[in-house]
């Protein structure tokens, strides 16, 4: 459809408009649905943690309260954004959108179904990889230029627990690369077609929640907030940021929630493939839904358990996340790639092959 | 101008200025952050030469975990900016002329002589499916293994004299460890003790405050 785009353009105009044309209408096409999601993402969690805490949730604007991110956000932009006296006015300004930034550029790269993706690039795990590692700098800058110790601390804190848990992440998804033999997403779900068993869900199971669980660590979810801690500590890097620049940060954290949500998806629950191919009777009953409505159910499904386990676990201690990121989930990583090496060896099940 | 030559220039400039920003602002923070941004244009000009592994692992490693140790350490020094600049002016004859005969070192290695399009001829266009990650794996875990090999266990040595060094105990009357799996093994039970106690009846206040007189 944008190659048509393209050529109609560049009928009329010059080729490298026509390039930047077709370029910014794909990449909004792709990041106004993502902030739609995000929007009404944090209504879904307050509800889902309001059920579970047997309470009603938003429900005074709009029917059922399904205006209230909308309400949200006006209320953001319209309150003042303080700049502290002796802060760095432009890192101040531009940590928010450093955050903002890769969360949403990571989003090139991934498939919405087959063929449906901005660019289909062959090393394209290695570029959500390297670009949601950027994120980083939107916490350490923030802390940096607030020109606060508490901020600092806070930005010290949030960017080593972010570092940490990368190396845990970049190894389980070497696992994946291992089974698939490609870093191409489109290829990788290709590679686990043939329904449940074929999903690299089993073979990599470990592998499967120590991605989620680095995940978790990485957007900064509960139970490893220690960058909030609203109780105990009271936020970290973003302390002393108000109205819609804290905005930003929360718009960052919500759309990598649904980037790690997708990536899951992908690398191990066989992302929009069914998961009844090859059963009899299940496989034409289900032939209805579309290759996106599958990979829509199971991301929905992830983001359900983010909410679940904020209203479950209370947070860990900041020695015991460290911990478990370099002492339990990385020699985990380790051990798992070489069971997958051995796998690979034997030609273990329908996955190696 | 095709759109990749805009990019490549657009990418040009970015590095360059950020080069350039980095070696003369004064903050050393600040300089840190240029140097990030030099690294991603690079990267980016990597990509556009059809190095994408590279480029990808340059953003990986350097900008997304070196930096950032980096950044720390800079961020947590205090660094009079004074002193590090006294004799900036009367060095700057010798700093300029070392500069230049690099520059010039440089240019005799690496320049068109060399590397010029008549001796390599035009860079080769890889289809679409061509990929450099393979192109770059094969040599390396065939060719060059024992090299590749001798690498990673150089950088484990480093790893263990890194720990090595630090690694320290001190006696549990100076600091206070912590017994993790002590702590995770701990029972409902064993932290909460039900004590079975004779009430205490207070006497009522009119009692009391015939007691006080």
């Amino acid at each position: 459809m944008f190659d048509a785009l393209q050529a109609f353009l560049s009928g009329f105009l010059f080729d490298w408009l026509a390039i930047v044309i077709t370029l910014v209408l794909q990449a909004v096409s792709v990041v106004l649905p993502i902030m739609l999601v995000v929007a009404w993402l944090t209504y879904a969690e307050r509800k889902v943690i309001g059920f579970m805490q047997v309470r009603m949730g938003p429900n005074r604007v709009g029917p059922l309260g399904l205006l209230q991110p909308i309400a949200d956000a006006l209320k953001l932009m319209t309150k003042e954004v303080i700049f502290p006296a002796q802060s760095n006015k432009y890192l101040f300004i531009i940590a928010p959108v450093l955050a903002l930034a890769p969360a949403v550029a990571a989003w090139a790269v991934i498939p919405f179904s087959e063929g449906m993706l901005v660019s289909d690039i062959n090393a394209g795990v290695l570029y959500v990889l390297a670009v949601s590692s950027i994120i980083v700098y939107g916490t350490i800058i923030a802390g940096w230029a607030s020109n606060s110790k508490y901020a600092f601390l806070g930005a010290l804190r949030g960017s080593a627990q972010k570092i940490s848990y990368e190396i845990a992440m970049g190894f389980a998804l070497v696992t994946v690369l291992m089974i698939a033999g490609s870093m191409n997403l489109t290829e990788i779900v290709n590679g686990q077609k043939g329904g449940f068993f074929h999903w690299y869900l089993l073979p990599l199971l470990p592998m499967f929640f120590v991605y989620f669980i680095s995940g978790l660590a990485e957007t900064n979810r509960t139970p490893f907030d220690v960058i909030e801690g609203e109780a105990e500590i009271v936020a970290g890097f973003h302390v002393d940021y108000s109205g819609m620049t804290f905005g930003v940060f929360m718009l960052a954290e919500y759309a990598m929630m649904i980037l790690i949500s997708f990536m899951t998806s992908i690398m191990f629950l066989g992302g929009w493939l069914s998961p009844f191919e090859g059963i009899p009777f299940l496989e034409p009953m289900f032939a209805w839904v579309p290759q996106l409505g599958w990979l829509a159910f199971k991301v929905s499904f992830l983001l359900f358990v983010f909410l679940w386990l904020r209203a479950t676990f209370p947070r860990y201690r900041y020695d015991q996340l460290m911990r478990l990121g370099w002492k339990v989930l990385i020699p985990l990583t380790i051990v798992w790639v070489f069971v997958v090496g051995a796998m690979q060896y034997f030609s273990f099940g329908p996955w190696f092959n | 101008m095709t759109f990749e030559q805009f990019i490549f220039y657009l990418l040009a400039t970015i590095a360059t200025v950020a080069g350039l920003m980095m070696i003369s602002v004064k903050n050393p923070v600040k300089a840190a952050l240029w140097l990030v941004l030099a690294f991603i244009s690079t990267a980016g000009i990597w990509i556009m030469a059809q190095a994408e592994f590279l480029g990808l692992v340059l953003i990986l490693v350097y900008v997304g975990a070196v930096m950032v140790l980096f950044l720390f350490v800079v961020m947590m020094l205090d660094i009079n900016m004074a002193i590090l600049k006294e004799g900036f002016t009367k060095y700057l004859p010798l700093g300029a002329m070392a500069a230049i005969a690099i520059f010039a070192l440089m240019y005799m290695v690496l320049g068109p002589e060399h590397f010029g399009l008549e001796v390599t001829g035009n860079p080769v266009i890889q289809p679409a499916d061509y990929s450099n990650t393979v192109a770059l794996a094969v040599p390396l875990y065939t060719q060059h293994a024992y090299a590749f090999v001798l690498a990673a266990v150089l950088l484990l040595l480093g790893i263990v004299a890194a720990i090595a060094l630090t690694l320290r105990r001190r006696s549990t009357t100076e600091v206070l460890y912590q017994d993790i799996d002590k702590q995770n093994k701990t029972l409902a039970v064993d932290r909460f003790r039900m004590v079975k106690m004779e009430a205490v009846v207070e006497k009522d206040i009119v009692t009391k405050e015939e007691d006080d007189k």
